[in-house]
């Protein structure tokens, strides 16, 4: 009687070279260049809301709306969750081609993380430049109390 | 004859205290067991003994039936590469007194590779990464005037340190992505590729970084350092990926 035990690595074999662009060196050099730039954006944003001024304690609809208006801000947020989001996204991808063994499998999780990452960026992209802390004809009881100012 | 006599004074050496030493052994027999079993063996031993001669004794003395590969038993053959405390060690590299010999020692076969029986992995999956990097010297002009492939010190040393290779995959299975990866060629076959692209001699860089750029090449490594940790012989193996990663971006070793 003999017993072999399973071999421990993935079975999936290496793909055909394929021509043309490489996404796997393009997306390591994503991954460091986006990596500084995030931490400058992260770290910048968080010392602006945390720290400057009052602090924390100035944080609030009026402030977010503030910082929503202003070209700067809105550049800079959009930056940063593009990349933020793309560079998550690539991080989450390498771990599936790490961990999940079966092509199904890794089909289905890879497309779940493209689906989320791509809807986030939507989202996060549209509330950043169609933002409106006082949009025209809504009740006024509706409406946080800096726009009575306007 | 002995002299043992310096200014009429006995020279008494000082005894050297040995010690009972529990090591436990990942057992597996694939002719008797389903799984891998952990079985602990009590030796008696000294601090200059290395695990391998904690191996040896055993094997010779107490169980014939361990099953583990070594060769020159000095380090260079690379044969006896084994996981000792969860670190990936040569065996005959590896001192008890570097050990806390107060606990167990616990001792089992290198991971990522099949398991063919108690300390020894079937190393065709490691062979191959490495063959597949074209790990020789591919030089088709003809050198200029003589016979020899001349090289400055400096050209030499651009790759010193990988040509300390012994290829005991110590680095490849102590590497978390080669655990889980199928097709990653892993540190040692980058490492043994390295050593040909930073050689001045040599003109088939452009097809090894090729190879290498491949989906399943450098960059899956994500520089966790557990290779150059594992190494026996010390290479910056981390460093020498890092600088083929370069290479390919540039274009050009």
């Amino acid at each position: 009687m003999t017993s072999t035990i399973e071999a421990p690595r993935s079975p999936y074999t290496r793909s055909a070279k394929k021509r043309g662009l490489n996404w796997e060196k393009w997306g390591w050099i994503y991954m460091r260049v986006s990596g500084v730039v995030l931490i400058v954006l992260i770290f910048g944003h968080l010392f602006v809301n945390l720290m400057v001024g009052e602090g924390v304690s100035a944080l609030n609809f009026a402030f977010v709306a503030g910082k929503l208006a202003s070209p700067f801000w809105q550049t800079w947020d959009v930056l940063m969750l593009w990349l933020a989001l793309i560079h998550g996204g690539n991080g989450m991808r390498t771990l599936v081609n790490d961990y999940a063994t079966s092509r199904i499998s890794r089909g289905i999780l890879k497309v779940a993380i493209l689906l989320s990452v791509v809807s986030l960026i939507v989202l996060g992209t549209l509330v950043v430049y169609t933002f409106d802390a006082c949009p025209a004809g809504s009740p006024a009881d509706l409406l946080p109390a800096l726009c009575s100012n306007l | 004859m002995s002299t043992a006599t310096i200014a009429n004074q006995p020279v008494v050496p000082e005894e050297i205290q040995s010690f009972t030493v529990t090591l436990i052994i990942r057992r597996f027999n694939p002719e008797v067991d389903d799984e891998p079993h952990w079985q602990d063996f009590d030796v008696q031993l000294y601090p200059t003994d290395r695990v391998l001669d904690a191996l040896h004794k055993i094997k010779w003395e107490q169980d014939g039936s361990l099953t583990f590969r070594r060769s020159c038993a000095h380090g260079i053959c690379g044969s006896d590469a084994m996981r000792i405390n969860g670190r990936n060690r040569l065996a005959c590299k590896t001192l008890m007194k570097d050990l806390d010999v107060t606990k167990p020692i616990y001792v089992e076969a290198i991971k990522g590779l099949p398991l063919e029986k108690d300390l020894i992995v079937d190393m065709e999956p490691f062979f191959d990464s490495f063959k597949a990097v074209q790990p020789f010297l591919v030089a088709k002009s003809k050198p200029v005037d003589g016979k020899e492939r001349q090289q400055t010190v400096a050209q030499r040393a651009r790759f010193d340190d990988t040509t300390k290779c012994i290829l005991c995959a110590a680095c490849t299975s102590s590497c978390p992505v080669f655990w889980t990866d199928g097709q990653y060629f892993g540190p040692a076959a980058i490492v043994n590729a390295h050593r040909f692209i930073f050689d001045s001699r040599d003109e088939n860089a452009a097809v090894r970084l090729d190879i290498l750029n491949d989906q399943e090449g450098v960059w899956r490594c994500r520089t966790t350092f557990n290779c150059t940790d594992a190494c026996p012989r010390g290479i910056q193996v981390t460093q020498a990926i890092a600088e083929v990663k370069q290479a390919i971006m540039r274009g050009k070793a």
